[in-house]
């Protein structure tokens, strides 16, 4: 049971939380871009937070589906479609054996998440992650993108979890990523390095506008925008970067280091974006506006409790039965299509339930023989 | 100088919500990269809830936390209190790897550059090379990628003009004041002086990556067919990697 790849898309890679205790001996983390999104598509399917997801940018793969099962798409809306219909984001949706996902025109965002239910992908771990590391080679699938070709196995559970699935739906996170505005603001807490800077080039940093460019990967975001001035120029003695570490080289412009950054570099950081505003800045597609909002780190660190209170809460919401209301016409509409994927799962040799098994079903035929 | 037993201070700054450095120094020495180590390995003995990972590198100490688990002044405050006492140099082990490395030849295409450029025989570069343990300051720039300190100045040798597109993992080499090995094929614009069989980074073994920042890397000169030899363990996983313990 998997998925077969007819196209691959532009960079299609198997991701999870990322690969920890390693930075230390030079190992990027990997994982994958969108947190936020990652952990709303493992839980729309039920699975736990840390299942590895497929990722892929702006252009999305094409997967035909060796078995019936529930998906989930979340992060960047590429316009997602099963059979050439187009099928709603952030929810369980329903695929058929045979079933094709594809993707056509990318319509916001940058990063899409693909969610399979029963934990997903079974790919093996490697130091301790499943996510894929392209500049070593190690983990996600053979260490590398998705190809034409590839067939990427996962697990599935048996039918008897469809009907839960049926009812998970949230209503989209444009609001959260701030698709309709004009601009997105990012917090930053100041350090390790900001005292390199000069008081003119703090306020560059946090009163200007910058740019989002075509310079942007799963290393980090180059920015364009007014120079930020330092006091003595930004060379420092090698350390290590932290995630959402903004970086600002000797021509004076951010970049910001995202999941594959080197560990350690020898550029001044002037500050860090927070954790919980990293998903709106790799949303960002080129051209962009982008603000800095200083916050202090005690700020940051409330709000990242309070995304993981807002991601429980959400799980809860989710995963409530029937979150639709008791309808029978809607129940009713909704186990229609489980039914159906059953009677197809079934292969016409079994029916779902098994009537010969039923003592009821026993005594029956035991009467119809003696009569 | 400091005194090599004083107790040491040490400076912690932001690095976001989720991170913050510890910082001994300013400068890159052998005391402040054995300072780092100790505190490393403090944390690591008695490890506070919370904390995810360390990245040691030149002069400071960066420690990766979970702020659900803990808070940045908590943290502080604890990290403080276990690094109270912290010395440097103090009772200290020496933990050796040794890299076997076949010199010169076809594994080495631009020892003759060096030897030009120092004005040495190739046998006494070698012996230069692998005539004292250096120590690895920081991990960085490739996964396993040891910055060694102390390279004999003798040996010290421009970069080439225009770097490799490729260098064969194990490649020993000397990129101006300093040398190293790479752990995994990668371009590169060191002058490659050997290459050694040994794998410094395998993904599949327990420690992926042989050694780690504080430790002593020590080339030692081997022939090439020792290196054939000590290949066809490696790839039939019977080759026994070197560590040598000083101090204990």
């Amino acid at each position: 049971m998997g998925v077969t790849t007819i196209k691959p898309g532009v960079l299609t890679t198997v991701q999870d939380w990322g690969r920890s205790g390693y930075m230390g001996s030079g190992f990027s983390p990997s994982g994958v871009m969108d947190t936020r999104a990652f952990r709303i598509a493992n839980l729309l399917v039920d699975n736990s937070q840390n299942a590895p997801v497929l990722e892929f940018c702006l252009a999305g793969p094409t997967l035909r589906f060796t078995t019936n099962t529930f998906i989930a798409i979340t992060g960047g809306d590429f316009d997602p479609k099963v059979d050439g219909r187009p099928v709603p984001m952030y929810a369980a949706v329903f695929v058929r054996r045979g079933s094709v996902l594809s993707f056509g025109a990318p319509r916001r965002g940058m990063y899409g998440y693909l969610a399979v239910a029963g934990e997903s992908f079974r790919v093996p771990e490697v130091m301790g992650s499943r996510s894929t590391n392209l500049k070593c080679g190690i983990g996600g699938w053979k260490g590398r993108a998705l190809n034409t070709g590839d067939y990427l196995p996962f697990e599935t559970k048996g039918l008897d979890f469809l009907p839960n699935l049926g009812s998970h739906a949230l209503n989209g996170d444009a609001a959260f990523y701030g698709f309709d505005e004009t601009e997105t603001v990012l917090r930053v807490v100041p350090g390790p390095q900001d005292s390199l800077f000069t008081e003119r080039g703090m306020a560059t940093f946090f009163e200007e506008p910058f740019s989002t460019t075509t310079k942007c990967d799963r290393m980090g975001f180059r920015l364009d925008g007014p120079e930020i001035e330092t006091v003595n120029g930004s060379d420092i003695i090698s350390d290590g970067i932290a995630y959402g570490a903004v970086q600002i080289p000797s021509h004076g412009r951010p970049i910001i280091m995202l999941a594959d950054r080197q560990t350690t570099g020898g550029y001044a950081k002037i500050g860090t974006v927070v954790s919980v505003d990293v998903p709106k800045l790799v949303q960002c597609a080129p051209g962009r506006t982008i603000r800095f909002k200083r916050i202090s780190v005690q700020e940051a660190q409330q709000l990242f409790r309070e995304e993981a209170r807002h991601m429980k809460a959400l799980e809860k919401m989710v995963r409530r039965p029937c979150s639709g209301g008791i309808s029978p016409r809607r129940t009713a509409r909704r186990l229609t299509p489980i039914l159906e994927a059953q009677a197809l799962a079934s292969d016409g040799e079994k029916l779902w339930i098994e009537l010969s098994q039923t003592d009821a079903h026993k005594h029956a035929t035991a009467r119809g023989e003696q009569g | 100088m400091r005194n090599e037993c004083a107790v040491t201070d040490f400076a912690i700054t932001i690095a976001g919500d989720s991170a913050l450095n510890l910082e001994f120094a300013t400068t890159i020495s052998a005391q402040t990269s054995g300072l780092i180590r100790t505190a490393a390995q403090t944390l690591e003995q008695d490890p506070i809830e919370g904390v995810r990972e360390l990245v040691p590198t030149f002069c400071s100490l960066m420690v990766i936390y979970d702020p659900c688990a803990i808070g940045f002044d908590e943290l502080v405050a604890k990290i403080r209190g276990k690094l109270r006492n912290l010395n440097s140099a103090e009772n200290e082990v020496r933990r050796i790897c040794v890299i076997p490395v076949c010199y010169g030849g076809a594994f080495g295409p631009d020892m003759q550059t060096v030897m030009e450029h120092s004005g040495l025989s190739e046998d006494d570069v070698v012996r230069i090379h692998t005539g004292h343990d250096y120590l690895i300051d920081m991990l960085g720039f490739l996964p396993g990628f040891a910055y060694l300190g102390g390279l004999d100045e003798r040996l010290h040798t421009p970069r080439l003009a225009v770097p490799r597109t490729k260098i064969e993992a194990g490649s020993v080499g000397i990129g101006g004041a300093q040398t190293g090995i790479y752990p995994l094929d990668s371009p590169g614009g060191w002058q490659i002086i050997g290459r050694s069989p040994v794998r410094p980074y395998d993904p599949t073994r327990e420690q992926p990556i042989l050694y780690s920042a504080g430790e002593y890397l020590r080339f030692s000169p081997i022939t090439p067919e020792q290196y054939a030899a000590i290949e066809t363990q490696i790839t039939a996983g019977e080759y026994e990697y070197e560590f040598i313990v000083e101090g204990a």
